[in-house]
């Protein structure tokens, strides 16, 4: 079902959310990338505090192209990128931030399914690619931290969003897997193929 | 003319590769939304289409992932401009760096150093290829990243024969799932050896959708291993539906008697690209594919 969402969701709000449920987000989300996700994990283990309050927004595997303007900045596109690279660490990070909607595209393994089980949250699939359409839903860049270290890409940013989608949730807090669903359907139908080609 | 004059035409060329998708493009993605059966498969090619509608009309990267800015130059032997063209691409692409903006995409791997104007060491990269006539073309094809990590080469024993390529294909898109930003563009490099395999499947990425290969039995074996494809079921970005490829182009060389090398070449939904043409004359036009922008 299609919901209107606005940020911050609690757990249980979260924990109703099931695959094929289509998002659209109003409020604050960041994104992180691999160093982003190192760089918050590491602050964590050494008990700093962090900038902002990931737990209060959604986070997006994104790296934005964005370009200074007057004071601020101005987001030019900024559509997902593929978040199994951050498959080695996204449990822990779901463990220690507790981010209730997490933004990729491509899907996740099965550690961050366990994750979002455990914590409570939802893995939801932007459509890759659409870097215009995300730009457009993006009221502002409401602060960006780690840039020097980090640069552009990596850094992590905060947006503030209004009906930001549409995001499909993917993989759910109660076990629900789009990706494990389809997986036997392709691999019989890979079956069928190999079958037709020697046939042909 | 001067060089001032070509460096110009290829900014633009950029431009539009990074902003409008080629029509023959569209009109594909256009197509597989009409036929799509899945739900969420049909929702992901709407939010492409309008995504793509949106970049155009607002003259902005319809990516975030503007690609590693890789061309194919077409040198005619009798062009008097020649010597110019390498100084007027690298130079094009630091100022559309800025001027569009692209992503700076460019990293050296020992030290990460990240030079923010997508320059470094062979990059941008030039395809060279000498041709008859006093023309020289430059197509550019950015190219994301996303997809460039799902391509890939395979040096098949020659037993399995074009059956084994058309397996080996099909496996190999169905195992990519989503990863590669579906629906594609497949380019099947075949023969030579596995460097040139790959070169040619990254050429065949260039021909217009829907066109056929010249050779009969080439351009079957394209519609074939489209259709297996797209029966995977993988669908649009990998959440299932009808259309996981928009097209194959294959291109091939002879082979050595003991290799039957593979290069299977992954374009996503953005394949973006366009072309400047520089006449005898010294002008510089942007023509091709990208003709939309006009």
């Amino acid at each position: 079902m299609e919901r209107r969402l606005t940020l911050p969701i609690d757990e249980a709000q979260a924990r109703e959310l099931r695959v094929g449920d289509i998002l659209y987000l109003t409020g604050e989300i960041f994104t992180a990338r691999d160093e982003a996700h190192l760089t918050m994990l590491e602050a964590k283990e050494k008990g700093e505090s962090l900038p902002f309050d990931p737990g209060a927004m959604a986070l997006f595997h994104c790296g934005p192209v964005v370009r200074a303007a007057g004071d601020g900045w101005e987001v030019i596109a900024a559509g997902p990128t593929t978040s199994v690279r951050m498959e080695i660490f996204e449990d822990r990070f779901l463990d220690a931030f507790a981010p209730r909607i997490v933004i990729g595209k491509g899907g996740m393994g099965d550690r961050t399914q366990a994750g979002l089980e455990k914590v409570g949250s939802v893995y939801a699939h932007y459509t890759g690619g659409a870097g215009a359409l995300a730009a457009g839903r993006i009221e502002r860049v409401k602060d960006v931290h780690w840039l020097d270290e980090l640069g552009m890409p990596e850094a992590a940013w905060i947006f503030a969003v209004k009906e930001f989608g549409p995001l499909l949730v993917t993989m759910d807090s109660a076990g629900g897997n789009l990706y494990r669903e389809l997986e036997p359907k392709i691999a019989e139908n890979l079956k069928t193929i190999a079958a037709r080609i020697d046939a042909a | 003319m001067n060089s001032e004059t070509v460096k110009s035409a290829i900014v633009e060329a950029l431009r539009a590769a990074s902003t409008v998708l080629p029509t023959d493009v569209v009109a594909a993605l256009k197509a597989a939304r009409s036929k799509e059966t899945s739900e969420l498969g049909a929702a992901q090619l709407d939010a492409i289409l309008e995504n793509v509608t949106i970049a155009r009309e607002g003259s902005i990267p319809m990516c975030q992932d503007t690609g590693l800015q890789t061309f194919f130059v077409e040198a005619g032997v009798a062009s008097p401009f020649l010597g110019q063209i390498r100084d007027s691409i690298a130079a094009a692409v630091v100022e559309a760096t800025a001027a569009i903006p692209l992503r700076p995409n460019t990293v050296d791997p020992f030290t990460g150093a990240n030079p923010g104007d997508n320059s470094g060491r062979f990059m941008p990269f030039i395809n060279w290829e000498i041709v008859d006539g006093d023309e020289i073309r430059i197509t550019v094809l950015p190219k994301g990243g996303g997809s460039e990590n799902m391509s890939t080469v395979k040096m098949l024993p020659p037993g399995v024969g074009l059956k084994g390529i058309q397996k080996a294909v099909v496996e190999h898109i169905a195992s990519c799932g989503g990863k590669p930003c579906p629906p594609t563009i497949v380019g099947v490099g075949i023969g030579g050896g596995a460097d040139i395999a790959l070169k040619l499947g990254k050429k065949a990425v260039l021909r217009e959708i829907g066109s056929a290969h010249p050779n009969p039995q080439v351009a079957a074996f394209e519609r074939e291993l489209l259709e297996l494809i797209n029966a995977t079921g993988v669908g649009p970005m990998g959440v299932g539906g009808e259309t996981t490829s928009l097209a194959v182009h294959v291109e091939y060389a002879h082979r050595h008697p003991a290799s039957l090398p593979l290069g299977i070449l992954v374009q996503c939904w953005a394949d973006r690209r366009a072309r400047v043409v520089v006449a005898a004359d010294g002008t510089a036009t942007i023509v091709g594919t990208s003709e939309v922008i006009a």
